[in-house]
This record gives structure tokens, sequence and C-alpha cells, in this order.
């Protein structure tokens, strides 16, 4: 059974983590991801939750990690200015493998840009923000029943994986009122508690080591710092310092095409778009409204660890073409996996690319 | 059991130098603990980065080592998340009152049921002796070469002025008065906020003309203002002098708290 709703992406947002047992939320107020936190607010303390509004971003994800290693699913939601704060310690949750969902309602940048304004121009700051090398996981939904469900699956990822997931939407799905079918249950795949007596950070064979959860006796030290499997710090060490990042990253990248979602229409198309986010709409249009032209479409939900292998389904392609909120972040990357060319359609200012713009550049080639 | 229990042996011997006072900070803190007949499985300690931080690394039980400045926000996590746990951060003057500044503040006055204890140096030690904000006026830092200019930051009257429910300032010449002081921030709901005025031979006393460990001990020693003799001198409109700090139990207060156990 469902039911059916009229919702705003970001309270499908949030609905779709109360809904996957998410029972910390901390965060700071920021345009356009707040009513995120608002409906939190409102819900959280009836379900035996906690909502906190920190001081700031910085805090905000520092709380939402400490709670992770109660056992809790925690979130936190931002936006560009609040995103850049979190980077410090997104990169201590990759090295300490916390489960945590960010939320990121794209506006645009840089610096406080246009707060009311959708972009995807953290996409890549996204996958590098911190320093050092690491893997995350992004989702980005298409839609306000997206924001539900991509949401959902956000903390299965991050509890499977031990890795900050983070859903990359924008402020047009964010601040989008569409329907929504609301489903009894989501999927709950839990987290993977650490066998007693097995050292902290000692993978098991799919390399994620089991959660020491905080308060059940583990007496597990964690750090930020290299550390060995036993998680105590050996920060002069070249071999187990590289073997740990190596690590982090690998256990991300070789569950690529598990982790991977995404629609492929068209697969014989000689143009193919490739879209994520709120440019899905869009592409859907020109796919409607050019139904008899067979246009390919490669429509990802899934852009980190980006899903390589879904490139090859266009056997016939002769160009990729990438309409995006940013000026070719994603394209870049499409870019290193094909030897056809890729047409990068850039678009800033908080506008949608118009069906228009589309089809014509589907003809310039023509 | 003894507070000797409650170190992982595997991890010792620890990181200090030679003649550092964070050692009987932690032993204070630890015996502290002990008294307190906590279960190892129910307590976390909290820290972030310098060398009073390290400490949370060498204790049985789970323990969180954080980022620059943020033990606190992290530890605030771990407690609303759940307030069966005992939290207890260790800090230094850096972490708490530089970078960490506006999460201390704000952990006051959420008065969220947490013990910080902070290892005031004066001095950034684990980066080599830089100036803190902590370092008093005149003295000698690697970034302060010509005597530092800038006043310092009274922790204390901070984390008072700021909501703290328990605060209390003691150096590491005082051991017992620090177990104490600890016990009571532990045995206090909400925020409490013990600061412990300790030497730092490395960076700081080899600067600043305390050629032997023991000399700076001794300053600390003699350079403490007990409250009660402090509070005299203001009754009787007599000038506290302004190079000594006030010690002892400068707050306990029931504001009310966050985070407390069910």
């Amino acid at each position: 059974m469902t039911k059916t709703e009229f919702w705003q992406g970001n309270i499908a947002c949030a609905e779709g983590a109360l809904a996957a047992g998410c029972r910390f939320f901390g965060g700071y107020p920021i345009t356009p991801s707040t009513e995120v936190a608002e409906h939190m607010a409102v819900k959280l303390p009836k379900k035996n939750g906690v909502f906190i509004q920190m001081e700031d971003e910085i805090a905000s994800i520092a709380a939402v990690i400490g709670a992770a290693w109660t056992g809790a699913r925690a979130m936190t939601a931002t936006s560009g200015p609040g995103f850049s704060l979190m980077m410090e310690n997104i990169g201590f949750a990759a090295m300490t493998e916390t489960p945590c969902v960010i939320v990121n309602i794209q506006r645009g940048g840089p610096s406080t840009g246009q707060p009311t304004m959708g972009a995807q121009g953290d996409m890549m700051q996204c996958r590098f923000g911190s320093h050092g090398d690491y893997s995350v996981i992004a989702l980005c939904p298409a839609s306000v029943q997206e924001m539900y469900e991509l949401t959902a699956r956000a903390f299965n990822l991050a509890d499977q994986y031990r890795v900050p997931v983070f859903l990359m939407a924008d402020e047009i799905i964010g601040h989008m009122r569409e329907k929504i079918l609301v489903p009894d249950v989501v999927e709950n795949v839990p987290r993977r508690a650490l066998a007693k007596g097995a050292l902290p950070f000692k993978p098991d064979d799919d390399m994620i080591p089991g959660f020491p959860q905080f308060g059940k006796g583990y007496g597990v030290h964690v750090t930020g710092l290299t550390h060995d499997e036993r998680g105590y710090p050996c920060a002069t060490n070249p071999k187990l310092h590289e073997t740990l990042v190596r690590r982090l990253v690998d256990k991300i990248e070789s569950a690529r095409d598990r982790i991977a979602d995404y629609d492929i229409i068209n697969p014989d198309a000689e143009q193919v778009f490739i879209a994520y986010g709120a440019p899905v709409r869009t592409v859907q249009q020109v796919l409607h409204d050019r139904a008899d032209d067979k246009i390919g479409f490669l429509r990802l939900r899934t852009v980190w660890p980006f899903p390589e292998k879904s490139l090859a389904a266009f056997k016939n392609v002769r160009r990729f073409l990438v309409p995006e909120l940013n000026l070719g972040q994603i394209a870049r990357e499409i870019e290193r996996h094909v030897k056809v060319p890729v047409k990068s359609l850039p678009k800033l200012g908080g506008d949608l690319h118009t069906p228009q713009e589309l089809v014509q550049a589907l003809e310039v080639d023509r | 059991m003894t507070y000797e229990d409650w170190f992982r042996q595997d991890r010792l011997p620890h990181i200090f130098c030679a003649g550092c006072g964070n050692g009987t900070i932690i032993n204070c803190t630890l015996a502290a603990v002990e008294e307190m007949n906590w279960k190892k499985e129910e307590t976390v300690f909290v820290s972030g980065i310098g060398c009073s931080s390290r400490a949370s690394g060498y204790i049985v039980t789970d323990s969180l080592h954080t980022t620059h400045g943020r033990a606190i926000a992290f530890a605030t996590g771990v407690k609303m998340a759940n307030p069966n746990l005992n939290v207890v951060v260790f800090t230094g003057d850096g972490d708490l009152a530089a970078i960490g500044g506006n999460h201390f503040i704000h952990a006051c006055r959420r008065n969220i049921d947490i013990t910080v204890v902070c290892m005031n140096n004066q001095i950034y030690g684990m980066t080599g002796g830089q100036g803190s904000p902590t370092t008093p006026k005149g003295c000698l830092s690697s970034t302060t070469p010509y005597g530092c200019v800038e006043s310092p930051f009274d922790l204390s009257e901070l984390a008072i002025a700021a909501g703290a429910n328990y605060v209390s300032r003691w150096t590491s010449n005082h051991v017992k008065e620090l177990e104490k002081a600890v016990k009571a921030g532990l045995e206090t709901p909400g925020f409490s906020f013990i600061e412990a005025m300790v030497q730092c031979p490395t960076a700081f006393g080899r600067r600043n003309k305390f050629k032997q460990v023991a000399d700076q001990v001794e300053f600390l020693k003699t350079h403490s203002l007990l409250k009660v003799k402090r509070d005299r001198l203001l009754e009787a409109g007599e000038p506290v002098p302004e190079d000594m700090f006030v010690v002892g139990e400068l707050m306990r207060r029931k504001r009310p708290v966050m985070g407390a156990k069910p």
C-alpha cells in the first residue's frame, strides 16, 4: 500500500530520511535547504529522535558524526557555503569510515552566489572537496519521488559501505512540489556490527570493517590520524598509510557497479543525452516531444562513484550531450571514459535549460 | 580497580615530553572517573587536536580523536544521540579557545551534560611553540618572538559568562584539588569546565626563563590565587595582583541542562 501526497522536494527528503530510520539531525539554517531541517525539527522529537540546531555547519557535521558512532542513522542538510564549511569533517568521516548522510540542496556559487537559485556547481567538491585521497557515494534526484527514495537509499549505502553518502540535489528539485507515492516501508540494510574480539579497523572480505558502536563495550579508538587495524595512530608508517587510503578508495570504487543506479533509453541512438538532477526534466521533455527521433538518454541517479560501464550501452553513439547547471563538471568526467566527442551544455544563473535549447544542441550536429 | 586500569597498556609509553604536565591532568581525571564508579562501556572520551587531545587514545573506553577545535561539537552529537553515555572531553587552550572557541561558548550556553578538561599550557605545544589565545602578554613563543602583545583569554570566566553549570581552575601542582574538581564536574548535571594550568617545558618554559620543569610548576603554584583570597581582597577593596590567576571552584549552579541521563 502506498499513499499519494503532494510534497515539496525538501519535505520528501526529510520524510525519506525518517522512513529510513534517521533519528539524528544536526544542522544550520541555509537557503535553499532549510525546509529539510524545519521538517526534521517538527518530526524527530515525535519519533524519539534528536534534532539539534548547531552553531555552524562545522559543528553540524561534527555532531552528526558523533551521533553516528552511537549507532544512530544521522544526517545533515545544507547548501554551498555550508557545504564548504563541512569539508574538513567530511574527510574525517571518510578516514574514520563513519556512516552518515549529507544533503546538499545546491545553489549558485561561488561564495554566497545565488541563495535561491538552482545549480549543480558542487559536484566536484562533493567528490574531491576534502584534502587527501578518498572516495564517496553521491546520488542525484530529479523528482520529488526520488528525493524520498534516494535519501532512504543513502542511509543504506552509508551503513553498508561505512562512508559519507551525499544527496546532491539542487534548489529546483528541492523546492519543486509534485505528486509522490509514499510507500508503507522502505528497504533497510542495517549496519554490520563488528564481531566481538575482532580488530575494529580490520576489513572483512569486502574491504569494509564491521561497525564497533560506542557504548557496546568495544573500547574502540577512532582517530582521523592514519591508524592501524587496532585503530591506533601510526602516522609515520608509509606502507600503512598507503594500504589504508587505498582501501578507503577501493572499497567504494570496486563496488561501483553495485552502487550504480541509472536508466538507459534508446541505446541504439547516435546522439545521447547524459543528465542527473534537475536537467533530467528538460531532457525528458525533449524525448517526449521528439519521440520519433529515438534520442538516446543516460539518466544518472548515481554520479559518484561514476558508473562508467553505463556509457558502453550506447553502441552507435556519435556524440554525448551533457546538460548541467555548471560549467561541465561531469562532462569532463565522461570524457575520461569515452572515445566519441562529449558536448558539454553548461548553464549558469539558476534557470533550467529550455527544451528548445537542447533541441538546438541536437541539431547543430545534424 | 584503580585509575591505572583505565589506561590502554598497549599504547604506552605516551608521546608527552619529559616534564609535561598533561600526564598529571589525565591521571587526576581518570582517578575522578574511577571514583564515580563509571563503567568503561558507558564512558566516552572525546578530544580535538594538540598534545592534550592525544589523551583520549590512551584510555580503554570508546574514544573519538577528532578534528582541530571540534571535539565539543562531536561530543554534543555523541551525548545527544545517547544520553546514557558519560562524555568527557580533553582539550587544550589552542583547540578550545582559538579554533574551537565558538563551539565552547555554545556548549556552555546549551549547558550540555558533558565535562570538558582543558590542559592550558598557554602555547601550541604539538606544532612547536606558537602563541595561543592564553599566552600571557610579554611571553615569548615562536610566533611572538618580541613578546606577546595580545591580551589572553580567561577561559574559566568565559565559561561562566557563557552559562556553564560548573567551573573550576587549578594547576598541575594541585593534584588533590584538581581530582576533586573533576569529580565535582562529572557529578554536576550540565556543562562542566575544568581548566588545568600545566607546564610545558619544551615549548613554553624553555623560551620563558623556566630553566627547570620545577621552576614552571613553582611559578604556577606561586601565581595561583585562591578564590577565597581573591574574594577577600575584593571585599576589602584591595587590588587583585594582575600577574596571578584565580584558582578554586569558580561556579556551581543549576541552569537547565541538555542531554542529561533520562
